[in-house]
C-alpha cells in the first residue's frame, strides 16, 4: 500500500519558473528550474545537476519509489521525492529542498544512511532462521493475527523518512527509531524467527518505550505504515515478557 | 540557474514535523502533568494546617477566597481532565492496539478536558 498522492497538475495560475532554494554545504543556494507538466521534485533536482550544476550532489536510483534512497527535506517535511509532485508542494512556485534530518551529511542533499541501518542491526532486524533448517515448510494462514500484524509493517522500503521525521531520534540519538523497531514488530510476529533476544534488543533505554506516540512517522511514512502501532505492539509484548519473567521468579 | 549562495544557516528544516497532533497531544499531557506535580505539595501544605487546628486551616483557606485562586483553580481542574483525557489516549494506542490516524482523538480528548471545566464552573465552584 501506498499513501495517497496528489496526483495536481500545473495550474493555468502557476508561476512558469520554479525557485527552488537547496541547503548546500556552502549555505543555501538558489537555482531558478522551468516548470513542467507532471514534474517531480526529484526531475527538479536532476535537470539542477544536469543542466546548471554538476557539482550539486544528492542519491536516487529507481525513480519509481521502490528503492528509498531519494529521501530529502521537501519545504519543511520529509518526503520521497521521486513521487513527489512539485504542483503538489510548492503551489507558490518556491521550493526549498534540504537533506533528510537526523542523519549526517555527506555532501548538500545525500545523506548517510550508516545509522540507519546500524539501528536495524541493533534492533535485530534480520530473519534468523534458528540452528536447524525445519524439515518442512511453514504454514500461515494469511487470516492469522500475527500474520496480519506482519502485513501491516512488511512493505517499509528503508528510504529513512521516518527516522528524519522522528523527534525521539533528535533528542536521543542513540533511539533506535520508528524504521528498525517496526522491522522488529514483523519479525517478533514471524512464526519461523528463532531470535530469542529481539524483544531485549529492543526494550533497552533507546528502545520501544521510548517512543512518545507524537506519531510523526505514521503521518510522513510515504507508504502509509504506521510504525508508532508497531512499536505499541513491541511495547506489549515486552511488558508481557517482563511479567512473565516476574512471575516465574516469584 | 544558480544565482546567489546566503550564509550557511538553517532554513526551517523539519520543523513542520514538531506541529502534527500527536506532538501537541504529549507536549499538553506533559505540561498538564508538571502542573500536576506542582500543585501537589501546596495541596498537601494546606492540608497539613488542618493539623495545626480548624481556625488555622479556615485562615489559610481564606487566603484563596480571590480571583488569581478561582481561576488557577479552574485550570487544575481543566489540566487533570486533559492529563487523564490524553492518558487514556496513550494507554488505548498502547494497550487496546487503537489504531488512530488523525487529529479527531486529539481534539476530542482537549474538547473533553474543556467540556469538565465548564462543568466546574457551571457547578458555581
Amino acid at each position: 500500500m501506498t499513501a495517497p498522492v496528489d496526483h495536481a497538475a500545473v495550474g493555468l495560475s502557476a508561476t512558469e519558473a520554479l525557485r527552488v532554494r537547496v541547503q548546500r554545504g556552502d549555505g543555501v543556494a538558489d537555482y531558478v528550474v522551468p516548470r513542467r507538466a507532471n514534474q517531480t521534485v526529484l526531475d527538479v533536482v536532476t535537470e539542477i545537476q544536469r543542466d546548471q550544476d554538476p557539482t550539486l550532489a544528492y542519491r536516487f536510483a529507481c525513480r519509481v519509489g521502490m528503492c528509498g534512497s531519494c529521501g530529502m527535506t521537501v519545504n519543511g517535511r520529509p518526503r520521497w521525492t521521486c513521487r513527489t509532485r512539485v504542483a503538489a508542494v510548492a503551489p507558490d512556485g518556491v521550493l526549498t529542498l534540504e537533506p533528510l534530518r537526523n542523519l549526517p551529511v555527506v555532501k548538500d542533499l545525500a545523506v548517510d544512511m550508516e545509522p540507519f541501518f546500524e539501528k536495524w542491526r541493533r534492533a535485530h532486524g534480520y530473519f534468523e532462521p534458528g540452528e536447524n533448517p525445519p524439515d518442512d515448510f511453514a504454514t500461515v494462514a494469511p487470516s492469522s493475527p500475527a500474520r496480519q500484524e506482519v502485513d501491516a509493517g512488511i512493505e517499509c522500503i528503508n528510504c529513512g523518512v521516518c527516522y528524519a521525521a522522528c523527534d525521539l531520534v533528535t533528542w536521543n540519538p542513540d533511539y533506535l527509531g520508528p524504521a528498525a523497531l517496526n522491522r522488529a514488530w514483523t519479525l517478533v510476529n514471524d512464526v519461523r524467527d528463532r531470535d530469542r533476544d529481539r524483544l531485549v534488543a529492543v526494550a533497552g533505554d533507546a528502545g520501544c518505550h521510548s517512543c512518545h506516540s507524537h506519531m510523526s512517522c505514521t503521518e510522513h511514512c510515504p507508504k502509509g505504515l504506521s510504525p508508532t502501532f508497531s512499536i505499541a505492539g513491541l511495547k506489549r509484548e515486552t511488558g508481557k515478557a517482563a511479567l512473565r519473567r516476574f512471575w516465574r521468579r516469584g | 540557474m544558480r544565482t546567489a549562495t546566503s550564509t550557511a544557516g538553517r532554513t526551517g528544516i523539519t520543523r513542520a514535523s514538531l506541529r502534527r497532533p500527536g506532538f501537541a497531544a504529549a507536549l499538553i499531557h506533559r505540561l498538564s502533568g508538571i502542573a500536576l506535580a506542582l500543585f501537589l505539595p501546596m495541596h498537601f501544605i494546606a492540608l497539613g494546617t488542618a493539623l495545626q487546628g480548624a481556625d488555622r486551616l479556615e485562615s489559610f483557606l481564606g487566603l484563596t477566597h480571590n480571583g488569581f485562586v478561582r481561576t488557577a483553580e479552574w485550570g487544575l481542574v481543566c489540566a487533570l481532565a486533559v492529563h487523564m483525557a490524553f492518558g487514556l489516549r496513550v494507554l488505548a494506542i498502547e494497550w487496546l492496539r487503537f489504531r488512530e490516524r488523525n487529529a479527531l482523538v486529539v481534539s476530542g480528548c482537549l474538547a473533553t478536558a474543556f467540556a469538565v471545566g465548564l462543568l466546574f464552573l457551571l457547578s458555581g465552584a
